[in-house]
């Protein structure tokens, strides 16, 4: 594939922008419960049903901190390729909200469990490194229900207290397209290492989205604004195009930017201000006492390193080099764990090649239409396997194959059962075909002349008229062998 | 038997477990004496309906194996007690029912001992005259217009007015050490993280410490034994093993070197405080302890240290009483910001609403750094302070406070002069050591005075014996004439 080139800026009469981009995202802990309380995590609950007295903030009621979530922002700091710090602290951040019980936040404020790393982009213009700041641990808070009765606020805090990692790259984003493969690669490693499940629907994963924009080629950053809380990637591509359309506007007809923090309308496709800097809260963060500064041993750290499966790069090169994939084919079958699980178990026992691109094209095709996750899919690896192995001994035509194909997502059947039922067997029997293919000749004696004198096109046609008799079954190769020789006399 | 209210907790725990006398008996004279008591407002809650029924329940079942079977005892109304009212003695939580027990008074009732009330505090125990409660104040039994001392003031009053056998209190900058004196009754502040802070209304959570208030230091050790322990629901709760403190207790402190620090001779105490020192420093070397002369150099900087850290803390731990999920919500204003307002405006008293004032300006932004970030690093110094003499010495003497109680009203309009009755308590909880108070003297007016102890951490039975010895040679006698009943 030819590289393309990067060519996201925003062009005016006058100038073409550059579009900076960071982004902080919240990525719920996968914990069975919170980070600081016993109760249960789970989704979909009924209202102020996982709620304890530490989540609700009654009188006397202290934090303790849940060693698994530890474990589970480590992990995922040694995936984003991050500096893992033995010493860090949880602070308060305080403010008053209905669905924040405490009026503070446990968060991490100036001395994260996660420092500085990398995460490594494949973009259509080559290979792109972005930089990881920081990772911390915090709470989330309750949800604030404002549309069930028109006099009253309702709160349900299943959620306070849930586990969430924040993820804070540096300034290195350009596009809403790096955006959209930054936030699928946050996901796909947050889903190989089990630590968050990335579901933008239930809210498990969420994004905070910094742009501002510079002149290019200019080195200085411009004044930036915080689009907040955007719960998808398409949402995410569309605030950050008209956020650095608006900055844009702004520049060019004098005007400054402000920094603040704005909200995305999705129906209008526009930001708009939430509040300005002087309007910014003074969360007046500080040492939770309640809780002591987290020490880590460094065995602790090497253990779970150990214990790290194999991430989407590490897959990716492996594929490439084992299978002989090409980078596009190995990036789309590690882009979820699942997938290259299938993959790995349909190779097992079958060709390669042949059976990458029935995963790639045919199987996805399905998946997609039905909108199914390959967990659910109605073939199995096994039956695919079986399938991609029928093709290649010969037993039935690629064109059959599909026909197969069809039938087992319908039905999850194994192909040898369908291929039997259906009397779908490719015909190899050369003294079979060869009465077939006599008796098209025959039938057709008049077209066989006008091949014989130079009409050479209608040699197909032959083909098709055979394997119209055959139903379809004829092996195509032996067919073509024994026409061109019947076809010489 | 009107001789009960000469016996001490570990008498009574005697006498039960001798069976001379039952858990209703005693139960039924401490009900009496309560009820006969009302002039001292050192009660919120009384729950005798309740003691009575679990009085004849440890009865009918008569287990001697707690070390507190079958006694009755108030305590402070800053530990949530289930089912029981607990209102930190202010008006957010006036009618807050918690469905839960501190960890603290349930290792008091696993131990046998029985719940009889709630005992009057300063609001969020907040204050040092228990003046600041929003159930009124609280006077001490040594005088009609005296202050029991705060925050534990109703626990103090109680206790020296034998309303209850023993209690607990909380610490934060004194206010278990400063009422004992006031009331002279024995209070120690155990080293931080001995005993849980689970289900104790928070004040500040670096420097609260529950600790036993009794009538001498045998008792002392017996509830400090009771109510301490490791709880995992406290992740500044230290793990070690429970000591036997009154097992324990010995007089010998022979060779046992005490450390006299300059710093606490302040400017204008009172010729009396200094007498009841240097009487304290003879005791000490007449039971064969040696005297050695020490510096804590930093002092005069624990007091504006300790309202700096004390508030900043509060003004965050008082955030959730917000009329939103329990206790106290005004019914006036028009939307939420205007509720809290509103609710907290009514809801806290003006000594809450000043510390709140002081810690949200001392963490707000610019601020910080000059402030609570300051104190954070005197307070190290402080406790470098601290473990420097400790190499030294065995233990610290000091007066307790720098005079007896006070009048009512007397400074409740110069907070500054009432924040200067903490000055001896302070550091020691900016330190997280712990300190005991023994009543070792009188005033000229007859106004008990206190003694502290103070030691390195979790070495509390070294203070505890110290004192046991002191106290066997100072003979305090306060013969208090019921003038309540």
């Amino acid at each position: 594939m030819e590289k393309e080139k990067f060519d996201y800026y925003i062009k005016t009469e006058k100038n073409s922008w550059e579009v900076v981009i960071g982004l902080e995202v919240h990525a719920q802990v996968i914990s069975e419960s919170k980070l600081f309380s016993g109760s249960s995590t789970k989704f979909g609950a009924k209202p102020n049903t996982q709620v304890s007295l530490v989540d609700s903030a009654f009188p006397g009621m202290l934090p303790v901190i849940n060693q698994y979530c530890i474990e589970q922002a480590v992990k995922t700091g040694l995936g984003l390729n991050a500096k893992i710090n033995l010493h860090s602290i949880f602070d308060r951040k305080n403010y008053f909200y209905a669905d924040l019980p405490a009026g503070y936040q446990i968060s991490q404020y100036k001395n994260p469990i996660v420092g500085e790393g990398l995460v490594t982009l494949d973009m259509p213009y080559g290979s792109k490194k972005i930089g990881i700041e920081r990772l911390h641990l915090e709470q989330d808070a309750g949800k604030s229900i404002h549309d069930l009765s028109p006099d009253n606020t309702f709160v349900d805090l299943n959620r306070s207290g849930v586990a969430l990692m924040e993820i804070v790259s540096k300034p290195d984003l350009r596009s809403p397209s790096e955006v959209n493969s930054y936030v699928k690669k946050l996901r796909t490693i947050m889903r190989y290492l089990g630590t968050c499940d990335g579901n933008m629907q239930e809210g498990s994963l969420r994004a905070d989205v910094n742009v501002s924009i510079r002149k290019k080629g200019e080195k200085k950053f411009g004044t930036r604004c915080e689009i907040k809380n955007v719960n998808s990637i398409k949402f995410m591509e569309m605030a950050i195009d008209s956020e650095a359309k608006r900055q844009v506007e702004l520049l060019e007809s004098g005007k400054t930017i402000e920094q603040e923090t704005r909200l995305f309308d999705t129906k209008k496709n526009e930001t708009r201000s939430m509040r300005s800097k002087e309007e910014a809260h003074d969360y007046r963060y500080f040492p939770d006492p309640d809780l002591l500064p987290l020490e880590l041993k460094q065995s602790f750290v090497d253990n779970l390193k150990k214990k790290l499966p194999e991430l989407p790069d590490q897959k990716k090169d492996r594929f490439i080099k084992k299978f002989k994939l090409t980078p596009y084919e190995s990036n789309v079958l590690v882009s979820e764990i699942d997938i290259s699980k299938y993959f790995e178990e349909v190779i097992k026992n079958a060709d390669i090649k042949l059976a990458k691109n029935w995963i790639i094209v045919e199987l996805f095709a399905v998946l997609n239409e039905k909108n199914l996750d390959i967990k659910d899919s109605p073939v199995s690896p096994k039956n695919l396997a079986s399938l991609v192995n029928a093709i290649s001994s010969g037993e039935i035509s690629g064109k059959i194959a599909k026909k197969v194909f069809e039938i087992m997502v319908e039905t999850g059947e194994e192909p040898s059962k369908i291929i039997k039922e259906k009397g779908l067997k490719q015909q190899s029997d050369p003294k079979e075909l060869e009465k077939i293919v006599i008796k098209v000749l025959g039938d057709n004696s008049d077209k066989v002349s006008e091949y014989k004198s130079g009409k050479e096109k209608l040699y197909g046609f032959f083909v098709g008229e055979i394997m119209k008799a055959s139903s379809g079954k004829a092996n195509p190769k032996l067919v073509n062998d024994i026409l061109k020789e019947k076809l010489k006399k | 038997m009107s001789d009960l209210n000469k016996k001490s907790l570990s008498e009574i725990v005697n006498l039960i477990k001798t069976k001379k006398i039952s858990s209703l008996e005693i139960t039924n004279h401490f009900i009496k004496n309560i009820e006969k008591g009302k002039k001292l407002n050192s009660f919120i809650t009384t729950c005798f309906e309740e003691s009575v029924k679990n009085a004849k329940n440890f009865d009918s079942k008569k287990n001697f194996d707690g070390l507190l079977s079958g006694v009755p005892l108030a305590v402070k109304d800053l530990f949530c007690t289930k089912n029981v009212k607990t209102t930190a003695g202010s008006k957010i939580l006036e009618n807050f029912i918690p469905t839960y027990e501190s960890t603290v008074t349930n290792n008091l009732w696993s131990e046998g001992a029985i719940l009889l009330g709630k005992l009057n505090c300063d609001e969020f125990a907040m204050g040092s005259s228990n003046e600041t409660s929003y159930f009124g104040k609280t006077i001490n039994p040594v005088g009609k217009d005296l202050v029991p001392g705060g925050s534990s003031g109703g626990s103090a009053s109680a206790l020296a007015a034998n309303l209850t056998p023993a209690t607990i209190g909380t610490d934060t900058g004194g206010s278990i050490r400063q009422p004992a004196s006031f009331t002279g009754t024995v209070g120690l502040k155990p080293t931080y993280g001995l005993c849980s802070r689970w289900g104790i209304v928070a004040f500040a959570s670096s420097l609260d410490q529950a600790g036993p208030m009794t009538k001498n230091v045998e008792d002392c050790a017996l509830l400090l034994e009771a109510m301490s322990g490791y709880d995992q629901k406290d992740s500044t709760s230290i793990n070690k093993k429970k000591e036997n403190y009154s097992k324990n207790l010995s007089e010998n402190i022979k060779g046992l070197k005490i450390g006299i620090p300059k710093e606490y001779r302040v400017e204008n105490m009172p010729k009396e405080i200094d007498n009841l020192w240097k009487k304290g420093i003879d005791i000490l070397k007449k039971s064969g302890a040696q005297i050695v002369d020490i510096v804590l150099p930093h002092t005069k900087y624990a007091l504006p240290t300790y309202y700096i850290v004390a508030p900043a803390e509060a003004s965050s731990n008082l955030a959730r009483y917000d009329g939103v999920k329990y206790g106290y919500r005004s019914k006036k204003g028009k939307n939420l910001i205007e509720m809290y307002e509103n609710t907290r405006g009514e809801g806290f008293g003006d000594e809450v609403k000043r510390r709140i004032l002081i810690g949200t300006y001392v963490l707000s932004s610019g601020y910080y750094d000059a402030y609570y970030l300051k104190a954070q690093k005197v307070r190290k110094l402080i406790k470098n302070d601290f473990d420097e003499c400790f190499k030294n010495v065995d233990a610290i003497l000091t007066p307790s406070t720098p005079s007896s109680a006070f009048r009512i009203g007397e400074k409740t309009n110069d907070p500054i002069s009432m924040y200067l009755n903490d000055i001896f308590t302070v550091p020691i909880n900016l330190a997280g050591i712990p300190a005991i108070s023994i009543p070792a003297g009188q005033d000229d007016q007859g106004h008990p005075l206190g003694l502290q102890l103070i030691s390195k951490a979790l070495d509390e039975q070294k203070i505890l014996n110290i004192a046991f010895a002191m106290e066997k040679n100072i003979a305090f006698k306060q013969s208090l004439n019921r003038w309540w009943e």
